[in-house]
């Protein structure tokens, strides 16, 4: 595991196969906070929903960084330009304290409980004890000064590191590079469209978070939601009640450095197609449900859009998988909506935090039923608690080879690029061409 | 000839105390069914309508709604179980629950006659194979038991877990 040899054996010209030190290097991965986390992309930090009121607070995280997203107060000749929301880094100016360690909750200021630093919501430094010294006497009598900063030191010099900010529709994204370029650019044209047909002009209302501790590099779970037909072989659900197989009409997206992706999809029938489902162990043609209440799907109206890439028609996705590179996956799986954010945690293991949110104008009915479907994703769900299960096996695997290893992403060829089905690899690949570029590989 | 009861036994501390150890029993076998594996069992501790949650504390303290798994019926517990034995893919385990003494609630307004509330802590261990054990999933049991012909059954339970984070996937029930 000596990186800087390591980094050089990339030896193919394509991104088709993933040299497994890619998932195992604990050097690389260091590199990877550096370039990526805390270089020019921008991370997910949370929704805006979460801290709804003036000195609302959440512990969140850019890559290792734990960060604090909070509501700021805003005059109000400035609310027609300022969204409020500040992330800074919960690190005290001073000793390099973690002063925050309440999950979330509400404050007027930020006070570090080592000595008291205190610093304003949007992460200036207000004040501190002893600034000016103590008063004291000389033995012989005579008032003095004792202690204190020195006189040339600025408050403003010292604040808490404070990341760039941008809301998109009620998302939050922050990043502590001044280089990375504006959000929506950072995003693209081909994906914005898919994230304005969830989030535009609608406010969200909270559901509650699942959290999940998985023991893999952090780019697998990137990879399981770029690999659109693995879930109509190892997901049983999916493939038998028509949520997900490869016969379904369906499109991979990537924006123009292959980084971010949607798959989209379009429920059909289920039951058996032998074309894709012959030799499919999880197909299950005799599971029916003993309450289907589990998958009472209703669509809604916001589903059905312009299609943008064919201006003039209509599309009406069932199934949006949205990887925003590199910390989020927004996930809208028929009426179950979802951000899971990726906090990694070294090179073998990462935190996966599933926020469910609603719209606040849905009936209870329709809350109910995203409940309900619920129980399909995260760490227990029906479809997705094996996802996890195989990125553990994939990064045990990985660790056994060694150094020489590769993964093969070949399906649909080595090359790059959007496709009308889902019969590919190539988002992978599209994502590691990406990666080889910024990590220099 | 009945044998003279001790005058400390006073007739409504006998019935509390048989309660309690009438759920004890109950969650004791609950968690044998479990931790032998007998998943078709489990849908049984439940009336037919009966719910089964299990959720985060985090989601139960601030009311939030969202759970783990919520299941309404014996049926979804049915076809949770079909998941757990036939569709989920994961590394083989098996549990041991250690469930502490039930403590009886004070029944509350509009609860129906013979409606017990009940809470219990619970720890869950899981081990792997190859694997040392290890501690899986910490809380309580929030549980609405009612009496059957057939004995207790649940009504409600909920496991409200302290865990901050499920270790990777949460297959079994709790």
């Amino acid at each position: 595991m000596n990186a800087p040899e390591t980094l050089s054996r990339w030896n193919q010209a394509t991104s088709s196969r993933v040299p497994f030190w890619a998932y195992t290097d604990a050097q690389l991965y260091q590199r990877e906070l550096e370039k990526i986390f805390y270089g020019p992309h921008w991370s997910y930090v949370g929704l805006a929903v979460e801290i709804p009121n003036t000195g609302d607070f959440r512990l969140t995280w850019v890559g290792e960084r734990q960060v604090v997203m909070v509501r700021d107060r805003v005059a109000p000749k400035d609310r027609g330009t300022d969204h409020g929301i500040r992330v800074v880094e919960n690190r005290c100016a001073h000793r390099g304290v973690r002063f925050c360690q309440q999950p979330q909750g509400n404050a007027r200021s930020f006070v570090c409980p080592y000595h008291q630093w205190t610093y304003k919501l949007n992460g200036e430094l207000a004040g501190l004890p002893f600034k000016e010294g103590v008063k004291a006497t000389e033995a012989d009598g005579t008032p003095c000064v004792q202690g204190g900063m020195p006189p040339d030191f600025d408050l403003k010099a010292h604040g808490l590191t404070r990341l760039r900010v941008e809301v998109l529709h009620g998302l939050v994204f922050a990043t502590f590079s001044e280089e990375a370029e504006p959000l929506a650019d950072y995003l693209g044209p081909n994906i914005l469209p898919w994230l304005d047909r969830i989030f535009k002009g609608r406010e969200l209302s909270l559901l509650g978070y699942n959290r999940q501790r998985i023991p893999g590099n952090w780019k697998l779970m990137m990879e399981n939601i770029k690999d659109p037909y693995h879930p109509g072989l190892l997901h049983t659900w999916f493939v038998t009640f028509g949520l997900w197989r490869a016969d379904q009409k369906s499109r991979m997206v990537m924006d123009d450095h292959g980084r971010h992706a949607v798959m989209v999809s379009r429920r059909n029938e289920g039951g058996e197609n032998r074309a894709v489902t012959e030799g499919v162990t999880s197909f299950k043609a005799n599971m029916v449900l003993n309450d289907a209440r589990l998958l009472d799907v209703v669509p809604e109206p916001w589903w059905k859009v312009p299609d943008p890439a064919n201006p003039g028609t209509e599309i009406n996705p069932t199934v949006t998988m949205m990887t925003l590179f590199p910390s989020v996956i927004v996930q809208q799986q028929v009426n179950s909506l979802s951000t899971r954010h990726i906090v990694p945690r070294g090179e073998g293991e990462f935190d996966f935090v599933w926020t469910h949110f609603g719209f606040a104008d849905d009936t209870p009915e329709m809350t109910q039923r995203r409940l309900r479907q619920a129980n399909l994703f995260g760490p227990a769900g029906f479809v997705s608690a094996d996802d996890g299960e195989v990125i553990e096996f994939s990064q045990d695997g990985f660790r056994q080879w060694g150094e020489e290893g590769s993964t093969l992403c070949e399906l649909g060829g080595t090359g790059t690029g959007g496709t009308e089905h889902m019969v590919t690899e190539t988002l992978i690949r599209s994502m590691y061409a990406y990666w080889r570029k910024v990590m220099g590989v | 000839m009945t044998a003279a009861v001790p005058g400390f036994l006073r007739p409504e501390l006998v019935e509390a105390l048989l309660l309690e150890r009438e759920i004890d029993r109950f969650n004791a076998d609950y968690a044998a069914a479990l931790d032998e594996r007998r998943f078709d069992d489990w849908p049984g501790f439940f009336v037919e309508e009966g719910r089964y949650t299990v959720q985060a504390r985090e989601n139960f303290d601030r009311g939030l709604p969202l759970a783990l798994i919520a299941l309404e019926s014996r049926g979804m517990m049915k076809d949770r179980v079909y998941g757990v034995t036939q569709t989920i893919f994961h590394r083989p385990y098996y549990t041991r629950h250690v469930v502490g003494p039930a403590r009886v609630l004070p029944v509350q307004d509009g609860d129906e006659g013979g409606l017990v509330r009940a809470q219990a802590h619970y720890a869950v261990f899981r081990t792997r194979p190859g694997d040392a054990s290890e501690v899986y999933n910490v809380g309580r049991y929030i549980d609405e038991i009612v009496r059957t012909p057939d004995g207790l059954r649940l009504r409600s339970r909920r496991c409200i877990y302290d865990s901050e984070m499920v270790l990777n996937s949460l297959i079994y029930p709790i």
